[in-house]
């Protein structure tokens, strides 16, 4: 098994559009009842729009704080599903059944696991101990 | 592979020949036992290198495939004991290990089932829609085929070192995300299938029309595609779709040397001598597409299949039956429209009812900003009001195919085309 982070993309539209979409949240209570029964959750959240939210940069020691998403782009991040799956496919049969992939895009990133996580840094040359691995994720 | 070994050498010659025909298999199977396709590619490339030493030192073993079996999983399990990094290590080793200690309980060559299973597996894998159209095709080529990523690079006008990082992230994508290395499930499997089928259709037509560069036939990834339709035939035989693949493939492929004629010029199926066609692989296509018919499931390619037999049967260009052509192509934009398929209709019903009819279906076509850079369609344009005896407009037509034309070999024949308008 292994864990996927299912990103929601979408367009953020007019109150109209976007009452229309909260329309369909019975699919997404429903959705989320039926991975849970299968045991496929490991966690859901929703996010606020992008007009809450601040981008933080640290530059030359200074930080920076940006009103606003990192980048402008026409679909943003609106939420996440983590899934513990089989395999891709099983990934893949997932984020098709999220309403939102009807109007926005469905992203799929498996989810490195922590001793993978600290054997790759550990190959770069990271001076990590064995017991590192239970606070890398 | 073995680089700087003569080629006449019997055990070159025998290693060559187990490279060609054991690979795949004994790759498809190790990937399954290891789990892991970098760590299974390696061991392989491995064992293939002991055989040059071991088969001069030993002599040629007598089943070579069992021999290479053997000794990439060693390879496999020396591989692992060494790379911390892949998944399920011990799982993998302790796996690996029993099977080395029960080295016969395995299946030997000679049961083809499960051996059949890992190299469907294989073929879904490379061909999973999860990975870029180009790394399928890449992956697949280099996996199930016998070529080498040098071969791959040249065949696709790529550089080696861009083909090399394609194949490597294609690998690493499947590791890390976890790609299944199964046939899919029934609910899944025709649309999968129909993405395998494309892969290997991209394969064969990449050989047979060079969109670039001089060389217009490729034969080698011709060969490969006609290989693998035919490994999906075996693996598959009850789906239709697949021998109107192999069909389509196998009709084409008869007529690929006549497509050139003797002074490197491209000349049309009605220019082409008959007699260089291959009347072996024409009969194999025709067995083919029969076999496919009998399965009563219509498809695009076995719609191809019946369109390109058409053509092949009828002793000439002006025997053949452009009416049933026509209907053909109809079949096929409806099953899939396409105006390229609309292009071919219209070509079929003007030689069918006269260059006025294929006209009139050209014009919505011409129309289409999509299709502005399309070079057939002005080639097909030019061809009928050459017929219908425009000839000012034909040369207008024939010139702008010429300026699209990527192809020399292509484009003289549509020089020498538009030079016979001004002699007429």
């Amino acid at each position: 098994m292994a864990h996927y982070m299912l990103l929601v993309y979408q367009e953020e539209v007019d109150p109209a559009e976007q009452a229309e979409r909260e329309r369909e949240m019975p699919m997404f209570v429903e959705l989320h009842r039926s991975l849970r029964e299968a045991g496929l959750l490991v966690g859901v959240q929703r996010l606020y729009s992008t007009e809450s939210a601040t981008s933080v940069r640290v530059r030359d020691g200074e930080t920076e704080i940006t009103d606003g998403p990192f980048a402008i782009t026409k679909e943003v991040l609106a939420g996440y599903y983590i899934l513990d799956c089989a395999d891709l496919d099983e990934a893949l049969k997932q984020a098709a059944r999220v309403p939102a992939a009807r109007w926005g895009t469905v992203e799929v990133r498996p989810i490195m696991r922590a001793d993978e996580w600290l054997r790759v840094s550990r190959e770069a040359g990271a001076d990590l101990p064995d017991e590192a691995v239970k606070d890398m994720a | 592979m073995s680089g700087g070994v003569h080629p006449a050498d019997p055990v070159s010659v025998a290693v060559a020949r187990a490279f060609r025909d054991e690979r795949p298999t004994v790759l498809a199977t190790l990937i399954r036992q290891a789990g892991d396709f970098q760590l299974a590619e390696d061991a392989v490339q491995d064992a293939f290198e002991a055989a040059v030493t071991a088969w001069r030192r030993d002599g040629i073993p007598a089943n070579p495939g069992a021999w290479i079996t053997t000794a990439a999983r060693r390879r496999a399990i020396d591989r692992l004991r060494r790379d911390r990094s892949v998944t399920d290590r011990a799982e993998r080793l302790a796996e690996l290990t029993r099977l080395e200690a029960q080295d016969e309980e395995e299946p030997s060559m000679d049961d083809e089932s499960p051996i059949v299973d890992d190299r469907l597996r294989l073929i879904f894998t490379c061909c999973h829609p999860a990975l870029e159209m180009p790394a399928r095709v890449a992956l697949t080529l280099r996996t199930l085929g016998g070529l080498t990523t040098g071969e791959i690079a040249r065949a696709f006008l790529v550089a080696e070192p861009t083909m090399g990082k394609r194949i490597v992230r294609a690998k690493r994508k499947i590791a890390d995300a976890h790609i299944p290395y199964r046939v899919p499930s029934d609910e899944e499997l025709p649309d999968r299938l129909r993405g395998v089928l494309r892969v290997v259709y991209l394969i064969f037509n990449e050989g047979y029309v060079a969109t670039e560069g001089d060389r217009l036939v490729r034969g080698e990834l011709c060969d490969e595609a006609i290989r693998l339709g035919e490994l999906l035939s075996r693996l598959m035989p009850d789906d239709a779709e697949v021998w109107g693949l192999l069909s389509l493939m196998l009709l084409h492929d008869a007529r690929r040397v006549a497509r050139v004629d003797s002074e490197g010029r491209y000349a049309a199926l009605d220019e082409q001598d008959r007699s260089l066609w291959d009347q072996d692989l024409i009969a194999d296509g025709l067995a083919a597409l029969e076999r496919a018919v009998s399965l009563r499931r219509p498809g695009e390619y076995q719609l191809q299949a019946a369109i390109t037999a058409l053509q092949i049967q009828a002793p000439d260009a002006e025997k053949t039956d452009w009416a049933q052509i026509a209907e053909l192509y109809g079949a096929l934009a409806r099953l899939n429209p396409s105006p390229v398929v609309e292009l071919n209709r219209a070509v079929a019903v003007g030689l069918a009812e006269g260059p006025a009819a294929g006209l009139t279906l050209l014009e919505s076509l011409l129309g289409d900003p999509a299709l502005a850079r399309y070079q057939p369609l002005y080639a097909a344009h030019a061809e009928l009001l050459s017929r219908a005896g425009d000839a000012s407009a034909a040369a207008g037509a024939y010139e702008r195919a010429i300026a699209l034309s990527a192809n020399a070999v292509e484009r003289a024949e549509l020089e020498r085309r538009l030079g016979a308008l001004h002699a007429g």
